[in-house]
């Protein structure tokens, strides 16, 4: 008998494969928990203005340091998680929502209905999407649900387009003959067999795309249509430590917080990817 | 040439495993044979059995995590397991070659043919670029492409399937290799090509003294080529001899379950194949017996604990069984009484009906004011299924029956003709019409993996039907009827919770056979129910329908591209031929006396040993034009002036014989 070669370290291969993917999903769930707990957590009230201390570098009593009203920056921007994460998870979830409608509609119908509802799609595609949202966000008035509103009319149609295409693949395999021979009713074969099986890869877009909507809403805001002033918010707190050259720690934190944000969801996202597909699963 | 008098690969106890998280599984495992100069050697097995990854390993084409753990493979006295990379570059191409399964992906799509068929000579220093393109469009020639210099210039879309493989095996000779490896080549292809691509292979070794290893799952297809072969099972070969032998009284009881699970199209009608039950051991942890004393129904007391090695049971012969170890042969399969169908009165009005259907496909325009090609996939069929007959459709990939059966369905609409179902003409129904009469209707689709949904268990698919027509108002009431139906076509009740990835493909299909049923249908359409699976499976899945036809009493339009198969189940055949029947009539009699030259030809094309062999020229005609009067008539080697010009109407030549042909009868083997 042949001496049987060992298996390379199994923990090597998973590490390879899953490490950033663990890493994105321990940053994401960090910053789930901060948003959840800001009250328990925060030092300070978010609006908390000490003018005195304006401006301080990071300290002991404030971590991060004060903004240019003497608020506390860490206290700021654990609220600040609670607002990016909403508008994120609601802009996506409810574009996802709307786009996978509208795309999984147009597949099965096809035809006249189809036509009409992609080339609307396209149509709402074919605009710069952060010009588009600058302009109703403006048009609607500034606040958090108006600049959410505004970012969803040009966020679903990226999902029209992936719901139409991957359940048109769908609606050409056997089971879905199969079920129609059985005499199942179009509701019940979108339902059940069609929107079931292409919820995998919109279930990648979809976390991908949080970090991108956390970061187009923070540039929203940035450019001063997110957030009505006091409320913390990222995008508003680096528009307002943008020219504070010596007092880095204004703009710098808010900055590392988005950047983690989107790293985290990205790492997630594509994590999630690989594990869904058969290709490389299991090897 | 060096070292002619050595045989040119000789392997000794080859051991192949993959590492995986689980453990080692052990694919090959002591594998041995010796091919001399010009020698053939066929490998035969169920899926899983090995024979691929024992190619693979031959010419050390295997990636991590397979690794080659021990044994040796010597070609012409060279040690394989020992070349260096840059040694293997030399040897792979030019001494030896190997031919691949799917000929669609095997070339390389954006460089034309000719260079594909020169990369090689040149890069191996064989031929100088200006002779090897004269080489190139030569071989080509001898591998039957029609006007080769043509064929040169072209790129691999613009081929069909069979002149990709001719192309692939032009590569494969271009060197003059001393051996070829072909694994599955034909598998792909249909079998008029089939027949085309094996003659070229036995013309290779006869007129180049080609050594060849074949691989394949169908014993005909080895017949053909093999003088010998060797039975793979668990990643052993459990017997090795000609394959004549093997094929008329094979010593191991694999090979004999093999030999008589597949239908042959002079047996009788209506009689069960042997099938063996349960599936090949783990190959993670084989038994410590005879890997195959689980299924092996001639086993021993000693088969479970002792591992039988390759021993000689007769001259020239090797055998892994305990049971055949003196020489004795296995005994015939019992041959089961003939079945019982209950004979349809003629005058009973058709269960189904179809007249002059014609089904095109509009193709999307070739630029903005170009015309939109169409496909004419069914070009007037007529169809009469009476209750309780089985109606078989053969023909070749594209003649149009799968579309037919989706026609029949209506999962598609017809584009002309008439559809009448027990009297109702539904030809025009509407998606909504024709859900009260879906319950009548049932469907087995031909991949077991795609035809159902991987999300869903089991048990909830086949409650779905019962609950979407109220035939159970919840799903615990389903239940019941669930269990019946999962019995009937034998799966075991606690599977229901079971997701479809966890059944192998021949459990599927019973799956997908028990959703057909559960409305309890008049008519089942089988479109190519077998065509996915090993002939073990085939053979357990073909027996299975044939009891429920004999128990429930069903109508079956069956599809299927294999003759034997078709002859096996059904009572009644059309073939098909590029959308339309061109010949109609009871099975056992169509097959044993055809009477369309196309018949002729498929019966012919057969791989079954001893079978006088039609090889048709030529493929079937595009289905994006018709060609005028007979569409066969391209390939007919009776062909007369009036074929070109009037197309022969399906005519009644002899009583229930239908064929559509000028000259009916006039050619035969």
């Amino acid at each position: 008998m042949v001496a049987m070669p060992a298996t390379r370290p199994r923990w090597r291969r998973r590490l390879r494969r899953y490490g950033p993917a663990w890493v994105g999903s321990a940053i994401v769930l960090a910053w789930i928990l901060v948003a959840l707990f800001a009250p328990l957590i925060a030092p300070y009230p978010p609006q908390a203005q000490d003018i005195v201390n304006r401006l301080t570098p990071p300290s002991a009593d404030h971590w991060l340091g004060t903004d240019v009203l003497g608020r506390d920056v860490l206290s700021r921007l654990i609220f600040g998680a609670r607002l990016s994460l909403l508008a994120g998870f609601s802009v996506v979830l409810l574009g996802a929502a709307i786009g996978v409608t509208v795309g999984i509609i147009a597949a099965w119908a096809r035809g006249f209905v189809d036509e009409a509802l992609m080339r609307f799609t396209d149509l709402v595609l074919c605009f710069p999407p952060i010009i588009l949202a600058l302009a109703i966000a403006a048009a609607l008035g500034i606040g958090s649900t108006n600049t959410i509103l505004a970012m969803l009319v040009v966020w679903w149609p990226k999902f029209a387009r992936l719901a139409r295409a991957l359940a048109l693949v769908q609606r050409s395999q056997e089971y879905v003959e199969a079920a129609t021979v059985l005499g199942l009713k179009p509701v019940r074969i979108l339902g059940r067999h069609i929107l079931p099986n292409t919820l995998g890869p919109l279930a990648v877009l979809i976390t991908l795309d949080l970090g991108n909507a956390i970061l187009t809403f923070a540039g929203l805001s940035f450019l001063g249509l997110g957030v009505v002033p006091p409320t913390a918010e990222w995008g508003s707190m680096v528009a307002e430590g943008r020219e504070l050259v010596e007092q880095w720690w204004v703009a710098t934190f808010p900055g590392l917080a988005i950047l983690t944000v989107v790293v985290g969801f990205n790492f997630l996202g594509d994590g999630l990817r690989d594990w869904l597909d058969p290709r490389t699963r299991g090897r | 040439m060096t070292g002619s008098g050595l045989p040119v690969l000789e392997v000794e106890n080859l051991q192949t495993v993959f590492l995986t998280d689980a453990g080692a599984v052990r694919a090959v495992d002591g594998v041995s044979f010796t091919i001399g100069p010009g020698e053939t050697l066929g490998l035969v097995g169920e899926s899983g059995s090995g024979k691929s990854v024992t190619a693979l390993s031959l010419m050390r084409l295997l990636e991590e995590p397979a690794r080659i753990i021990g044994g040796s493979v010597r070609f012409q006295g060279c040690d394989v397991l020992e070349m260096s990379g840059e040694e293997l570059r030399d040897w792979r191409g030019d001494r030896a070659a190997m031919v691949f399964q799917d000929p669609m992906t095997g070339l390389n799509p954006v460089i034309r043919i000719l260079r594909q068929v020169t990369e090689h000579m040149v890069s191996h220093g064989r031929q100088t670029p200006a002779k090897a393109k004269l080489r190139a469009v030569d071989l080509l020639r001898r591998m039957g492409v029609a006007a080769p210099e043509r064929a040169a210039a072209s790129f691999p879309y613009q081929f069909s399937g069979g002149m990709r493989q001719r192309v692939m095996l032009a590569i494969g000779v271009a060197n003059d290799p001393a051996l070829l490896i072909a694994d599955e080549p034909t598998t792909a292809l249909d079998v008029t090509i089939q027949a085309q691509i094996l003659d070229l292979m036995r013309g290779l070794n006869q007129e180049f003294g080609t050594a060849i290893v074949l691989i394949s799952h169908d014993l005909g297809v080895i017949g053909t080529v093999c003088r010998r072969v060797a039975v793979m099972y668990a990643g052993e070969i459990v017997e090795e001899a000609e394959t004549a032998a093997v094929l008329t009284d094979p010593r191991h009881p694999y090979a004999w379950a093999l030999v008589n699970a597949v239908p042959r199209l002079d047996s009788p009608a209506g009689t069960r194949l042997v099938s063996i039950e349960g599936g090949p051991p783990s190959a993670l942890d084989p038994p410590p017996g005879c890997r195959f004393a689980a299924r092996c129904p001639f086993k021993l007391a000693r088969c479970e604990t002792d591992h039988p090695p390759l021993m000689e049971v007769a001259p020239g012969r090797r055998a892994r069984c305990w049971v055949t170890m003196d020489g004795t042969p296995l005994p015939p399969p019992p041959v089961a009484a003939e079945a019982a169908f209950r004979t349809p009165a003629p005058e009973e009005r058709p269960l189904l009906e179809g007249h002059d259907l014609v089904k095109h496909f509009p193709l999307s325009r070739l630029g903005f004011f170009g015309k939109r090609p169409v496909v004419h996939a069914v070009n007037g069929v007529d169809l009469r299924l009476r209750r309780g007959e089985a109606l078989g459709i053969v023909g070749e990939s594209g003649c149009g029956k799968s579309t037919l059966a989706r026609l029949v369905t209506r999962l598609h609409a017809p584009t002309s003709g008439t559809l009448r179902f027990d009297g109702q003409d539904i030809t025009h129904f509407t998606a909504a019409e024709m859900r009260p009469l879906r319950p009548r209707m049932g469907m087995v689709f031909q991949d077991p993996y795609a035809s159902l949904n991987p999300r869903m268990t089991v048990g909830d698919a086949l409650a779905e039907p019962l609950l979407a027509h109220g035939r159970a108002a919840t799903r615990a009431e389903a239940r019941g009827r669930v269990l019946e139906l999962m019995a009937t076509v034998g799966l075991k009740p606690e599977w229901a919770q079971r997701f479809p990835h966890e059944f192998s493909g021949g459990q599927r299909q019973r799956v997908s056979i028990a959703r057909s049923l559960a409305l309890e249908p008049d008519l089942v359409v089988a479109d190519e129910p077998v065509s996915a699976l090993d002939v073990n499976v085939q053979a357990q899945v073909l027996n299975l329908m044939l009891d429920l036809r004999e128990r429930l009493g069903l109508s079956y339009l069956f599809i299927a591209h294999d003759l034997a198969v078709v002859r096996a189940f059904c009572d009644r055949v059309a073939v098909m031929y590029l959308g339309r029947i061109v010949e109609e009539g009871p099975a056992q009699e169509l097959f044993a006396r055809p009477l369309h030259p196309y018949t002729v030809a498929l019966t012919s094309a057969v791989p079954e040993p001893g079978r006088e062999r039609v090889v048709l020229a030529g493929e079937p005609p595009s289905t994006l034009s018709l060609p005028e009067g007979c569409a066969f008539r391209a390939r007919c080697p009776v062909a007369q002036p009036v074929c070109a010009e009037v197309r022969p109407p399906l005519a009644e030549v002899a009583p229930g014989r239908l064929a559509a042909c000028h000259f009916p009868g006039a050619f035969s083997v």
